[in-house]
């Protein structure tokens, strides 16, 4: 169990073009298929409503924290807010980063979505599987369990 | 929704409340209270906020209250966080269409 997601991309693309593509709010919009009302301010609210086929119902609603040229681009938000019912603003959001690296071939997209906890309670999860068989057993039980459904 | 579950799961005490249940065999609040330095009442309170999250439930037997292990919330957090995973890879595969076309 963890409390984070991390993705690792490689992109053949220079680092230029994959930040303009993070950081437009039309180009943003294209790929994560979302309508931007305006450009990403850091410190500000983003507003739109999703494009995606099926979600259309559903706003989007993001605060942009950092923007680092060309290096680092982050926003705070709920995720998988798919309930268009559900008041998510109670739960605490989470931290979504895009941190770009320059390879030989283009460039190393590195995400990572955050704050699933607002408590490193994972990392004590972590040492406390490791200390007790019993859980360990159980956690396994829960991943084959989850894997099946899958 | 899901942060509840990590913070009753971040406390020492309830870790290892967690793991004497996850073993399999429901216990009493006496046979939990015995293998540890708190007092009855301090682990009454504990298994409450692990009852509160659904990841212990208390059943009775006989004129016992006992208190089992139920793994499903984590089930379910794992099944989310599985979800938003998958939203990210098909939204970073459009991104690498999108930048590399």
């Amino acid at each position: 169990m963890n409390d984070r997601i991390e993705k690792r991309i490689e992109l053949k693309a220079p680092v230029a073009r994959v930040w303009r593509a993070l950081t437009d709010h039309q180009e943003f919009g294209e790929w994560f298929r979302v309508k931007l009302d305006g450009p990403f301010v850091p410190g500000q609210v983003s507003r739109g409503h999703i494009t995606y086929p099926g979600y259309e119902h559903l706003k989007w609603e993001a605060v942009v924290q950092q923007m680092e040229p060309e290096r680092l681009f982050s926003f705070t938000w709920h995720p998988y807010a798919v309930d268009s019912n559900a008041d998510y603003s109670k739960e605490p959001p989470t931290l979504v980063e895009f941190r770009l690296e320059k390879t030989p071939t283009g460039t190393l997209l590195h995400l990572t979505e955050s704050g699933f906890d607002k408590i490193p309670a994972s990392r004590r999860l972590e040492a406390f599987r490791m200390n007790d068989g019993g859980w360990t057993e159980q956690m396994k039980n829960i991943e084959n369990h989850v894997a099946k459904k899958s | 929704m899901h942060a509840p579950l990590f913070a009753a799961l971040g406390d020492e005490t309830r870790l290892a409340l967690l793991a004497q249940l996850s073993a399999g065999r429901p216990r009493s609040i006496s046979q939990l209270t015995r293998g540890s330095t708190l007092t009855r009442q301090a682990i009454t309170k504990h298994l409450r906020v692990l009852e509160s999250v659904g990841i212990v439930h208390g059943v009775r037997a006989g004129r016992e209250s006992l208190f089992e292990f139920d793994p499903q919330p984590i089930v379910e957090l794992k099944q989310y966080l599985d979800r938003v995973s998958e939203q990210w890879d098909q939204a970073l595969g459009r991104l690498k269409s999108f930048v590399e076309r």
